[in-house]
């Protein structure tokens, strides 16, 4: 029996479309990547093997590009991410009090995804708001100026 | 003092829309070139001194003067604002982007016209969600009102332009890298030459120019080159600068300030000074990969000269500021581990280097380190300098390093000698 197809025909749509301004299918791999992460929450094997016919590249191939960059999530991440800066400026405002916080109230460190698969808490560099530091992303939500006291508010906006 | 760039960004955060930037002057300095030959619009902005905002300060004019013109030169020119802002401490063109899209998209029309441009992408990184979403308003607001697209404002110039967010890596700010991830590969910088101006984008000749660089186009247009220098303190470039601080200072922020004002201005009289019970102790002027300052150089000039000559690079002109209770040993391991982990890997001194120096830093904080770890750092700063190489990155990873080990020696050998960090408890 067939498995079921991980890259929607809906999603292939939406790749197809980026090809015609382009002089190779291969220049978008990683708006194709990005299109599968939006429907399914990561890029899983199978999801490669399905892309390397429709951008005339290997799974291998897209694989090399999928690894490179620091947001295309090549395991499953829990519905809401947490991107904490770990950056120099946030390293001296304090991020670490941060981290330390986000660990004791869900369980978790860096890497790590919630048993409930509620949060996955990951560093991200520099998110270019040094004079607000220290900073966080919750999916597309930045927040700044940051106090451990104010993580119980943030975190019960993601259910 | 003139702030052409920040002075009709709003307070309450919002952009301007394309009425309001119109309303400001917005899209003249367009109409001026388009009746200019783009050979002029390029001779301007040589003559005003308008140097490279993204860090390494090359003239602009002289840039685009390398794109192959004329009946012989290829159809298909690209035009790309590197937005990709990764350097830790940098948050400059976040400013230029929220507060004002239509800035950045009219300099960059003009700028596609100087070099003949057919199409042209503003690279922005993935962590700039609001700056996207303004991004593509503008871009809409642009086209309705014929600034892009198919002979723009009736005259036969015509351009697109297209918004590309990034999926993160810092190399990506390196133009070459950026040239690759916008092709839909892995970020790893090209060899040059070729330089992008002859073959850059898909094999095209490309011009890539930081956000804050174009922003300062219309303005020229508008105003000339003249103007442009007399707004400047400094002898080497024309126009004002984006200027930046963060860290333990009383008011960190963004100003916009004549090229050139001293670092002591800046630090001083716009951050405030440090906050109550800090002590300035260093400063990297220009981002995470400048070499550290120190207090004894506050009287010099920010500007690409004088911050050379004082041992360091202007970067991208925010400043992060050091006090005295941030361990420098703590710091440069923070800096070295973000550099390891955003090393492209191509290169073996980069790939291997950096995770070398940020472990051997790692075990100087965690009070294991040996006398001969000094050595091994100082080689390391040999090993990773320009020529060695293949881009800039490792270079710039080792710049705060080898000036803290200047600077700062008696903390590393303290953290040696008694076995532990004395800023942790």
């Amino acid at each position: 029996m067939a498995k079921e197809k991980v890259v929607s025909d809906e999603a292939k749509k939406e790749i197809e479309k980026l090809f015609h301004h382009l002089p190779h299918k291969q220049a978008a791999c990683i708006d194709a990547l990005k299109i599968v992460q939006k429907y399914n929450r990561w890029v899983s094997d199978q999801a490669l093997e399905e892309l390397a016919p429709i951008l005339e590249m290997s799974p291998n191939e897209i694989d090399s590009v999928a690894t490179f960059y620091n947001i295309i999530f090549r395991k499953p991440v829990g519905r809401h991410v947490i991107f904490l800066c770990n950056s120099v400026s946030c390293w001296i405002m304090g991020y670490e009090d941060i981290r330390k916080a986000i660990k004791e109230k869900l369980q978790i460190d860096f890497g790590m995804t919630t048993k409930d698969n509620r949060f996955t808490f990951l560093p991200i560099p520099c998110l270019g708001t040094c004079d607000h530091a220290p900073a966080l992303i919750i999916d597309e939500d930045l927040y700044r100026d940051l106090k451990p006291a104010q993580l119980d508010e943030i975190l019960a906006k993601y259910e | 003092m003139e702030r052409p760039l920040t002075q009709h960004i709003k307070k309450d955060g919002t952009p301007l829309s394309l009425k309001e930037y119109e309303a400001t002057g917005g899209y003249e300095g367009l109409k001026k070139a388009l009746k200019m030959t783009p050979a002029e619009v390029m001779n301007l902005v040589k003559d005003s001194k308008l140097r490279g905002r993204g860090g390494a300060g090359f003239p602009t004019g002289m840039k685009w003067s390398f794109v192959p013109m004329g009946e012989d030169a290829p159809t298909l020119k690209y035009i790309v604002a590197n937005g990709d802002e990764m350097e830790p401490g940098t948050f400059k063109d976040r400013l230029l982007i929220e507060g004002n899209p239509h800035q950045l998209i009219e300099g960059m029309i003009i700028s596609g016209f100087a070099i003949g441009a057919s199409m042209s992408y503003i690279f922005l990184r993935w962590a700039y969600h609001e700056a996207a979403r303004r991004v593509l308003v503008a871009l809409d607001e642009a086209y309705r009102a014929g600034y892009l697209g198919k002979n723009i404002l009736g005259s036969s110039y015509s351009v697109d332009m297209e918004l590309h967010t990034s999926v993160g890596r810092y190399i990506c700010g390196e133009e070459t890298a950026l040239l690759n991830a916008l092709e839909g590969k892995r970020a790893n910088p090209r060899n040059k030459p070729p330089f992008p101006q002859v073959s850059g984008l898909f094999g095209k000749p490309t011009i890539v120019n930081n956000v804050e660089t174009y922003c300062n186009v219309p303005h020229i247009l508008t105003k000339g080159a003249q103007w442009y220098m007399s707004i400047s303190k400094s002898e080497g470039g024309g126009g004002t600068k984006l200027y930046g601080a963060s860290g333990k200072v009383k008011r960190p922020a963004i100003w916009e300030l004549p090229l050139g004002t001293t670092l002591g201005e800046i630090i001083e009289e716009y951050a405030g000074g440090m906050q109550d019970g800090y002590k300035l102790r260093g400063l990297l002027p220009g981002g995470a990969s400048t070499d550290f300052l120190t207090p004894e150089h506050l009287n010099i000039k920010m500007d690409f000269e004088e911050v050379a000559k004082a041992g360091s690079r202007m970067g991208t002109g925010t400043i992060i500021v050091m006090d005295d209770k941030t361990c420098p040993v703590g710091m440069c391991l923070n800096l070295e581990q973000f550099f390891a982990q955003e090393s492209c890997g191509w290169c073996t001194p980069c790939r291997e280097g950096l995770p070398w120096t940020a472990k051997i830093l790692m075990a100087l904080e965690e009070g294991k380190g040996r006398p001969e770890d000094i050595g091994h750092l100082t080689f390391q700063t040999h090993y990773n300098a320009p020529g060695n190489t293949f881009c800039a990155l490792a270079p710039g990873a080792m710049e705060p390093l080898q000036s803290a080990l200047k600077y700062f020696r008696e903390d590393f050998d303290e953290h040696i000698n008694s076995h532990r960090c004395k800023y942790h408890n």
